[in-house]
């Protein structure tokens, strides 16, 4: 599979959306809506669910299934009150020790008038900064479209895993070949050029692990789930003394992933 | 400490004592044509007036080394990391001609000149965007380059000032490119959290990767007069929503109306300003 396939498999109709993760994985999900500024961006999901025995904190990008749903879900863009409301979700997350799984789906965060003057880029920005030094553990999951800052927005992370037809990349391929040959027919170039699959991302640092697909996605739920149970395990199970350590170290280990990024000697 | 050791570079054998010549800010000609009002403006006028059009009032893009003879005081800036540039790691097409071209009009090596300075006596971590290096846009060595000058100025409790004009994250450095927005983001929370200070100034334009990362991260957020400064452009918006925008739409004024700036400073001002609010930060300190 070239790398523009795997983008068409990342964006095929019929591929399960965040909600399907949600649904799948963790039981007893409660959501929760809206930013506390604005109002409530249904592009992003959020709530807390259980994982086995265990209390998280589940945020997800939703594309939507239907039409009437991607375009209530507004094609899973999100606008600046989306970033916000899943920052305020993992600020509580913090708050009560859960951990963070976050699933990623989305072209891109929304480029529109309401978005800039909301002020998409602050939101982006506020994100980034805070997820940094979060003391809880965060997982984040692609599994579909992982499109520049509004993926990484929800993906400043410890683990970063992504599905093999997913993807993640800096500016689409669309994007990328109107710019670099301002011909947007050019895009199969453009997907390789970028080394946004899934393997390349594992090569380059930017993931951790990649969940392979199965015809059935409910080997990969299950599949995920246990990857999970197996992470989060010592957070878990470490006395109240010893948490704060782990914590300072996982801390640094989170810096330390994305300082060596393009780090030079 | 002694203050002169507050200026030290950091130990790098990358660095040399060699400083860079200055380029002049403003196109080699006796005469520019000004791009807003047409007149023709003499070279010498334009050095005198900050690079802003003494017709109109249109402010010249100006490079790095320009700016910094504007704000820091006079041979005060002392530059860390002045020979990190950029490699084409992912063999990216057409990559190394345009590195190639950036560096020869930029005269430059990155996008960005890092180092440390005084203005109006106060210490500071300095780092200037450059436009004509492939429009400011963020590698990751332009990453690297910031990152550790956040990292010098918490160890050193230094404030940063920081100038920004950026078309994004570099496209033909991939996913590397993004995530130094994660990687800056978390060395400005750091220099934050150890109680510093960052006053970003947001010059003309100022998009995309570079917004939604440490320009939007300042303590106290200033841009110049008219500039731009969005997350996505304003030609990507108008082909998604498939109408014209209105004109002061992500320009500065509009960014201080709807509460995502503290203040828009004149260029004249600019250095006068900076100075005032190091001071107010300074505990009694210069």
């Amino acid at each position: 599979m070239g790398a523009y396939d795997k983008v068409l498999a990342a964006r095929a109709k019929g591929r399960p959306t965040a909600v399907d993760f949600i649904k799948n994985i963790f039981t007893d999900f409660v959501e929760m809506h809206g930013d506390r500024r604005f109002g409530d961006d249904k592009a992003v999901v959020a709530g807390i669910a259980m994982l086995g025995d265990v209390p998280v904190t589940v945020i997800g990008l939703e594309k939507g299934h239907d039409l009437k749903e991607k375009v209530m879900r507004n094609f899973g863009s999100a606008h600046p009150e989306g970033y916000r409301k899943a920052l305020r979700q993992m600020k509580l997350a913090e708050k009560f020790g859960r951990p963070i799984v976050c699933f990623v789906d989305t072209a891109g965060a929304y480029c529109g008038v309401d978005a800039e003057s909301r002020g998409q880029g602050e939101a982006i920005a506020e994100n980034l900064y805070e997820m940094m030094t979060l003391r809880t553990p965060i997982v984040s999951i692609f599994i579909g479209e992982g499109g520049s800052g509004g993926a990484l927005a929800l993906a400043v992370a410890d683990e970063v895993w992504i599905l093999s037809n997913a993807f993640y990349s800096v500016i689409s391929p669309e994007g990328c070949a109107s710019i670099l040959w301002k011909d947007a027919k050019k895009v199969r170039e453009a997907s390789e050029c970028l080394k946004l699959t899934a393997e390349d991302l594992l090569w380059l640092g930017a993931v951790e692990r990649i969940i392979e697909e199965k015809e059935d996605f409910a080997d990969v739920y299950k599949n995920i789930y246990f990857l999970l149970i197996e992470y989060l395990d010592k957070y878990y199970k470490s006395q109240e003394k010893d948490k704060e350590k782990l914590l300072d170290e996982m801390l640094k280990k989170r810096y330390k992933k994305f300082r060596k990024i393009g780090e030079v000697s | 400490m002694l203050m002169k050791d507050l200026f030290k570079k950091p130990g790098n054998k990358l660095e040399s004592d060699e400083q860079k010549p200055k380029t002049p800010s403003i196109p080699d000609e006796l005469c520019v044509s000004c791009p807003s009002c047409s007149k023709a403006v003499f070279k010498a006028e334009l050095n005198e007036s900050f690079g802003v059009c003494p017709s109109c009032g249109h402010y010249f893009k100006i490079g790095a080394r320009a700016r910094i003879d504007m704000i820091a005081d006079k041979k005060s800036f002392v530059e860390h990391d002045a020979k990190l540039t950029s490699t084409n790691t992912l063999a990216f097409p057409e990559y190394d001609e345009k590195l190639e071209k950036a560096k020869k009009e930029s005269k430059e090596r990155e996008a960005v000149v890092t180092g440390v300075c005084r203005i109006g006596g106060y210490p500071c971590a300095l780092f200037v965007m450059e436009p004509r290096f492939i429009m400011g846009s963020m590698g990751r060595i332009v990453g690297e380059k910031i990152t550790r000058l956040f990292e010098y100025a918490t160890k050193k409790s230094l404030p940063v000032v920081g100038f920004t004009v950026s078309g994004g994250a570099r496209m033909q450095e991939g996913i590397l490119s993004l995530l130094q927005m994660a990687k800056v983001s978390g060395a400005v929370k750091y220099h934050s959290d150890a109680g510093n200070l960052y006053v970003a100034v947001l010059t003309n334009p100022t998009t995309g990767g570079v917004t939604a990362s440490f320009a939007m991260q300042g303590d106290i957020i200033i841009a110049e007069p008219g500039a731009l400064i969005g997350f996505a452009g304003p030609r990507v918006i108008e082909q998604t929503i498939l109408q014209k925008l209105p004109p002061n739409f992500q320009r500065a004024e509009y960014l201080l109306q709807t509460g995502f700036i503290d203040g828009i400073v004149e260029r004249k001002d600019q250095k006068d300003y900076i100075a005032r609010i190091l001071k107010l930060h300074s505990r009694g300190v210069s």
